[in-house]
């Protein structure tokens, strides 16, 4: 069924009687051509973009719980192209492209507002620290512009230029960046990938993996043995759990990051902010709810669930920055497991283990990655060669001394 | 951690006294008036207003639902001090003099509001429509479709504005904490708090006692509401027990900490002196005992949304705590006891009951009234607020004028504070409600109704014997509490999910979801229940769920044939109840947000008119303008040529000083510097590198021997806490076996660096010792005094000339810069500030952590002899992969521009000549300009792929953001005095 | 959180600073090699369940912690001195 205006009306008209499924419910086949773990965002992207780009659509995502249940319904769903280094500036630019195209690509309106992100710099330092980065952005062929502390005041009045104990000395803005709506991205590609014939198999745990001289040839689930000729892994907050299952071991340590969003408001926010004085950003949904967070709360965890000085620090920050917003109402705060890579940079590349790929390290930045991500690992998993954008996505980097460190922090995942 | 048996732990707290006070408020502009201990709730509906908002998708007219926090209907905006205040449940709010509220979420007004449109466009509005549609055409989304959903969206509004409000925060600590005031929550205080041990006792109501303020019956002979204000009474007087009303706990988190909200000076129209609006307080606590209640659930039928229908629940405590009769023709509808004591309760106040229905078959007739049993409510009629029902038995079908019904549809344990730690509540088949698992909180009971015990007696029964659990656990003596007389019946609920029949009914009344659209969800295959809430939206409302969760499980489970069980929950999460942004943010606004650290000549700076830049938390002088200077440049031109002239003066206190004692402080110092330390000799200066482990460069400095097992290192300002928290590693974590210290003197000793050809003779001139060449070469230490004041002279310049740096206690920091900056003057010289500094570091090519960037290895900036490699040290093996030493990278080079006249931009990326300035062709960036005075020219920093190799090469710098493209020249990155002459003679 | 440092007794996360796995106390020898030197800088068990780490109590006394922990529900199981755990360590391999 082809969403439409006219779709909704006609329904409408009968009473919604004429919905079809989202996807189908289909029991799982004994072997598939390729199985890919996790039904995230990144996961059914790629489900979505073998049967697409690639023509297989032999194709089954296993979820252990409901699809989209991971990181991809919990992060601030921020998208933007503003990374500094090569190896992620190709990636993160293709990303943003395909986002632009999402809503036509798969029929679903995943909301995409490009409402512009903006860093905010609080000295000469990070000013010229934004400069390289916005300079970089535009040599790849993204958007940038730096804004003087005058502008900010006419951009985002709202910012406190009065009294902050960081002084602003401007920003940069980068138009294109934006939100999009989290679940609308899960269940549009698993509704795309559903239509061209791939199984998505919820409540379907993967407990272990049948590898025989060093090649995978299928997983143990809870329904039993699936076969398969090849195996991608993208079970992001997961990840080191899943690998081990063939005996990996990972440069990731999985960490919390909270967030956070209040009650409807009336338009106040126009753009996703970033600030410079501590990480801490903030963007207002469709619905009205100002989404924002800050940094993870530092130590190993998979409780999906943080502590008190971290929230107290975003709200402080939040406080800070735009001390508007103090009488809004915090009404959710949830916790999401991110795997932070030891240089806070993602990894798509094959394994140890002939037939299993892995797509996983995501830190805290999977969401803006999905579509890219689903396009590149399909690419890995159909062709066996890395696509150009994520050349720089090895497994072996660390090993070889090529690491992607954005933040510039070294071999410290809790600082990325 | 011990806790300080009998200790006073008292707040005061706001009472309310008596209650013919008259109190005048405006709602929407018209006034009116209610009574001292009104909530505002309560005083609209005395005053017949019953419709006071609008919801959220359909706009379709609300009114007051609950009497307490759950509200979803009754939000309005407070204004106060001239800021709105939005969302606020006027069921919450304690009435003041004065109080302007307004409705929201309507326009042009709450009797005629436009959006009403969307009601009659709901077949079209379902679950979801958005996602199927506003995508064509594509720009429409970003300049019409969007723009408009995002202007419907919302409630209230905020003022645009920085937030008055005062918030404040605080720490709380206790052996055990009573969540609730109720009565399982008076009778587990007494327990606990009669053994002497520290009780904080919390209720989020302004009157503590939970439903006793709401019920008729008796305990022990008195009214209930009386005998719980009795008993707060006297655990107020008891000094190991704080009372805290108006204090909701929030959420629970690791080691017993609970965050809690208390409104302290909120309900004012003017700030009360000395009181915050609220405290966000931190609560210790080592046993809790969870008494939180319950909430009643709303029964699910057609048009069941319209003001005037009330929980019945509400309905007595309107009636019994407030005195407001919400109706004229009252219906009663419930499916379980509870409905026929509202139906007493009314008629005992003299209030006459139209009828009594109850989904129920075997009930007792009630007197005075039409009893229907085994009936359903099927239909309500409007337009705006109630005025009739249809009553549906078997297949009988009756319909009666009435503008007020109360629905009871049993009880919701109040467990979310047990799911905060991710274990998810088990539903119970036999009392039909979710309820915690034993522990789901290591330390906590769970009480009263909130664990499923509904008769007040079972409740009180169960405070006590939790509160004796948890008493046992912490090893303390308890007596036995008698739990006195009162009601003890069961309310025999039966459940009912929803009353069967087309039509629209309401699950969630503010988001607006229905029955109809769980059912698309599950057509639709989104079964689950996260995606049934996601996609329809149920439960995310500012109610959070708290009226519809269970409903809309029920009904879910039905639609898919499942148990309860099996459908399952959703966690719940902080915040348990909104909380603003300001209250957890307490101390964040303005200068508050972090520390200022000032230097010891940071008065003496101010004096000089020199303006103030931030260096991480430090305050540091940017330069020092002279009368008559009116750019910046020119001062600091003027201050390059006086230090590379005469003398400059800088306070470089800000750098990190490390103090290293003990036999072993060599081997440490070999350890973490990639040259050797060991070999420094006594009084001598070395620099040195710090790399970390993984290869790159984590910080440099210098490393003074002043004793013979005692040397001072110094790290940039940025990376002192790095530094010193590595070394503190190192030794007791890596080497334990090293036996030195190390301590940060950082803050301990005021350093002045004096730099320029007149240096000697100005430090000769102060210090009581002669300085000479021969005495005090370049990289040499000498401990002098200067008049009676101890410091310690290190020769060493991060300027290129003839320099040292004199550290004195901080004590006597501003006399040391006034001194020297005196002495300078007579020499021509003065003070420089920051611009300075670094106009000269870049002259030379000296390198801060613009190019140490932390992705910079010692061969990238040209370091790599540095590294001895006779020796290991942290990083050494990692600085040795492939990818650390590939040419390719970018190293340290200098840049100047081929024309003199142009201005090179920090930031910039450099490309060859004739390609095009993409990504692919990027060669490198500049990462420190300046304008140097000395060689009349801009020169800059740069990190360029293979740079040490391409000296003399021209590419070209692009700055798109600043539209500048000029031609540049790679050089060594030491522009100026090469062989380093200047700074050893 | 709270952590009961050794010497100062039980207090509040934030006065903690957490570095990492405890594989950390055992920095190999500097002729091991880049293999072992990349194992130890960059590989992680990342468990679900109970971990060793370290932790510093930087905002306290600034001793260095070897904590047992779960991190599926962050409960405490030991903390010691690191360099305590480290003498323990040695003793062992000796």
């Amino acid at each position: 069924m082809h969403y439409s205006a006219w779709q909704i009306f006609k329904n409408g008209l009968t009473g919604g009687s004429g919905w079809k499924p989202f996807w189908r419910t289909p029991e799982p086949k004994k072997k598939y051509d390729i199985i890919i773990i996790g039904g995230g965002g990144h996961g059914l992207a790629t489900a979505y973009y073998l049967a697409k780009n690639h023509g297989i659509n032999n194709v089954a995502v296993l979820e252990k719980g409901y699809l989209g249940g991971g990181n991809v319904g919990r992060n601030t769903t921020i998208v933007r192209a503003n990374y500094l280094l090569d190896g992620n500036s190709q990636f993160f630019s293709h990303s943003l492209k395909l986002w632009e195209g999402m809503e036509k690509e798969l029929n679903f309106n995943t909301m995409m507002s490009q409402r512009g992100i903006l860093s905010l710099g609080h000295s000469d330092g990070q000013m010229d620290s934004l400069a390289r980065r916005g300079n970089m952005m535009i040599s790849q062929g993204d958007d940038a512009e730096l804004l003087s502390k005058e502008q900010l005041k006419e951009f985002v009045p709202y910012v406190n230029q009065e009294d902050p104990r960081f002084p602003i000395y401007g920003g940069l803005l980068h138009k294109r960046g934006g939100t999009a709506r989290h679940d609308a991205v899960a269940w549009g590609y698993a509704r795309a990938a559903d239509r061209l014939g791939v199984d998505i198999i919820q409540n379907c745990e993967v407990t272990g993996m049948v590898i025989s001289n060093g090649t995978i040839t299928g997983v143990e689930t809870n329904k039993g043995i699936i076969k398969a000729d090849k195996v991608g892994m993208a079970v992001a907050g997961r990840t080191s759990q899943v690998a081990s299952m063939a005996g990996l071991k990972l440069p990731i340590e999985s960490h919390v990051l909270q967030a956070f969003v209040s009650e409807g408001l009336k338009p106040c926010i126009n753009c996703e902010i970033s600030w410079g004085a501590e990480l801490f950003y903030i963007s207002q949904s469709d619905k009205g709810g100002l989404v924002f967070g800050g940094d993870i709360d530092k130590y190993n965890t998979y409780a999906a669930r943080g502590n008190l000085p971290a929230m107290e620090n975003v709200m402080e920050a939040a406080m800070a920055l735009m001390p508007m917003i103090g009488k809004a109402k915090v009404l959710r705060s949830w916790g999401g497991i991110v795997d932070m890579t030891m240089d806070g940079s993602p990894i798509i590349d094959k394994t140890a283990i002939t037939g299993l790929y892995l797509d996983g390290g995501w830190c805290y930045g999977g969401f803006k990655a999905t579509p890219a991500s689903g396009w590149c690992f399909a690419h890995l998993l159909a062709t066996d060669i890395h696509h150009d954008v994520a050349e720089k996505f090895r497994l072996d980097r660390f090993e070889k001394g090529y690491l992607l460190d954005e933040e510039a922090t070294g071999a410290t995942p809790n600082l990325h | 951690m011990q806790s300080l048996k009998g200790q006073r732990m008292k707040l005061k707290n706001l009472e309310p006294t008596n209650n013919s006070k008259k109190i005048y408020f405006t709602f929407d502009d018209k006034k009116y008036f209610g009574y001292l201990g009104d909530t505002l709730a309560s005083a609209l509906l005395r005053n017949g207003v019953k419709i006071i908002g609008r919801s959220f998708k359909y706009h379709r007219p609300r009114g007051v639902l609950t009497a307490g926090s759950e509200e979803p209907n009754a939000l309005v905006s407070i204004l106060r001090n001239g800021q709105i205040n939005p969302n606020i449940k006027a069921t919450e709010v304690e009435l003041y003099d004065n109080l302007i509220s307004t409705s929201q979420n309507r326009w042009p007004s709450l009797k005629f509001d436009f959006l009403r449109i969307n009601d009659f466009l709901s077949p079209f509005l379902g679950a979801g429509f958005y996602y199927k549609t506003f995508m064509w055409p594509k720009s429409f989304w970003e300049k019409l479709y969007e723009p408009v959903i995002r202007s419907a969206a919302g409630l209230g509004k905020l003022s645009p504005v920085a937030d008055n409000s005062v918030y404040e925060k605080a720490f709380a600590f206790c052996d055990v904490l009573i969540i609730g005031a109720g009565p399982a929550g008076l009778l587990a205080a007494k327990t606990a708090a009669i053994t002497g041990i520290q009780v904080i006792l919390a209720d989020e109501d302004f009157v503590g006692g939970g439903r006793l303020n709401s019920e008729t019956f008796k305990i022990d002979g008195q009214e209930c509401s009386q005998w719980a204000q009795n008993e707060l009474l006297k655990l107020r007087e008891m000094p190991n027990v704080r009372v805290m009303t108006r204090t909701t706990i929030l959420g629970v988190y690791d080691g017993g900490t609970y965050s809690a909200l208390e409104k302290v000076g909120e309900y004012s129209s003017e700030a009360i002196d000395h009181l915050p609006d609220s405290i966000f307080w931190r609560i210790v606590s080592k046993k809790t005992v969870l008494c939180s209640g319950s909430i009643e659930r709303p029964i699910v039928f057609k048009n069941n949304d319209r003001p005037g229908i009330m929980m019945a629940s509400a309905v007595r405590t309107f009636l019994n705590r407030f005195g407001v009769i919400p109706g004229k023709k009252i219906i009663v509808f419930g499916n379980n006891d509870d409905a026929r004591r509202t139906v007493f309760d009314l008629q005992s106040k003299g209030v006459e009951v139209i009828a009594y229905v109850d989904s129920r078959d075997k009930v007792e007739k009630i007197k005075n009234t039409r009893c229907f049993a085994n009936s359903v409510i099927v239909n309500t009629n409007g337009p705006m607020t109630l005025s009739a029902v249809t009553i549906r038995t078997g297949n009988t079908i009756t319909k009666l004028k009435c503008d007020c019904l109360a629905i009871s549809g049993g009880w919701n344990p109040s467990i979310h504070l047990t799911s905060h730690m991710n274990n998810k509540p088990i539903w119970n088949e036999t009392i039909n409600c979710f309820l915690s698992r034993p522990r789901a909180v290591p330390n906590m009971e769970v009480a009263g109704s909130a664990n499923g015990v509904f008769s007040t007696k079972m409740a009180m029964t169960s405070g006590v014997f939790r509160a004796r659990e948890i008493l046992k656990e912490l090893g303390v003596k308890f007596q036995n509490i008698r739990v006195p007389e009162t009601e003890n019946e069961d309310y025999n609920c039966e459940p009912l999910w929803q009353v069967d029949g087309k039509g629209r009914a309401w699950l969630d009344f503010q988001n607006d979801v229905t029955v109809k659209d769980l059912k698309q969800s599950q057509k639709e295959n989104m079964t689950s229940v996260e995606h049934m809430k996601r996609y329809t939206t149920q439960g995310m409302a500012t109610d959070q769920g708290k009226n519809s969760n269970v409903n809309a499980i029920g009904v879910m489970a039905e639609l898919t044939g499942q148990t309860i069980s099996l459908t399952g929950t959703t966690t719940f999460r902080p915040p348990f109840s909104p909380v603003a942004i300001g209250a957890l943010g307490a101390g964040g606004d303005g200068k508050r947000f972090a520390p200022i650290r000032k230097t010891t000549s940071h008065n003496f700076n101010e004096e000089r008119g020199s303006p103030n830049i931030e260096a991480g938390l430090w305050m540091r002088p940017n330069w020092f303008p002279k009368q008559g200077e009116l750019h910046w440049r020119e001062s600091c031109d003027r201050e390059v040529n006086m230090v590379r002239n005469f003398v400059g003066i800088c306070d470089v206190s800000t750098l990190g000083k490390i103090d290293v004692q003990g036999p072993d402080s060599a081997i440490l110092l070999d350890f973490v510097y990639t040259n050797k330390i060991s070999s420094l000799m006594l009084g001598k200066i070395r620099y040195g590198l710090m790399l970390r482990e993984d290869g790159h460069v984590m910080d440099d400095g210098t490393c003074a021997r002043i004793g013979q097992q005692h040397y001072i290192i110094t790290t940039t300002t940025a990376a002192a806490g790095q530094v010193i928290r590595h070394l503190e590693f190192v030794l007791q974590v890596l080497r334990p076996d090293i036996d030195a210290q190390v301590i940060s003197v950082t803050e301990q000793w005021a350093q002045f660096a004096i730099a320029g050809p007149k240096a000697r003779k100005l430090v000769d001139k102060i210090c009581e010792q002669e300085i000479s060449n021969a005495q005090m070469p370049f990289m040499s230490f000498l401990e002098v005094n200067v008049g009676e004041v101890a410091a310690r002279l290190f020769r060493i310049s991060f300027s290129g000339e003839h320099a040292y740096e004199i550290s004195v206690a901080a004590s006597y920091g501003d006399a040391m810069m006034r001194l020297l900056v005196s002495e300078a003057e007579l020499l021509e010289g003065g003070p420089y500030g920051m611009e300075a500094l670094n106009v000269l570091r870049i002259e030379k090519g000296f390198i801060t952590h613009a190019e140490i960037d932390g992705r910079a290895t010692a061969q990238d900036i040209g370091m790599k002899k540095m590294i001895n490699e006779g020796k290991d040290c942290i990083g050494q093996v990692s600085s040795l992969r492939p990818g650390l030493v590939d040419l390719e990278r970018e190293q340290l080079v200098g840049i100047k521009p081929i024309n003199k006249e142009d201005v090179i931009l920090a930031g910039a990326h450099v490309y060859p000549v004739d390609k095009n300035p993409k990504r692919i062709n990027d060669q490198g960036h500049i990462t420190s300009v300046c304008y140097s005075p000395t060689l009349n020219t801009s020169i800059a920093l740069a990190l360029i792929k293979n740079g040490h190799k391409r000296h003399g090469e021209t590419l070209k710098m692009v700055d798109h953001l600043r539209n500048s493209e000029i031609l540049v020249e790679l050089t060594s990155p030491i522009f100026f005095d090469s062989t380093g002459s200047r700074v050893r003679g | 959180m709270r952590i009961i440092c050794p010497i100062c007794g039980e207090r509040d996360l934030r006065e903690f600073h957490y570095e990492g796995s405890s594989k950390l106390i055992d920095r190999p020898d500097a002729g091991a090699g880049l293999a072992a030197f990349h194992d130890y800088v960059y590989i992680r068990d990342n468990i679900a369940g109970i971990n060793e780490e370290l932790w510093s109590h930087e905002y306290g006394c600034r001793g260095w912690l070897l904590v047992s922990r779960d991190t599926n529900t962050h409960e405490i199981m030991s903390t010691e001195l690191a360099r305590d755990a480290k003498f323990k360590r040695s003793e062992n391999e000796t």
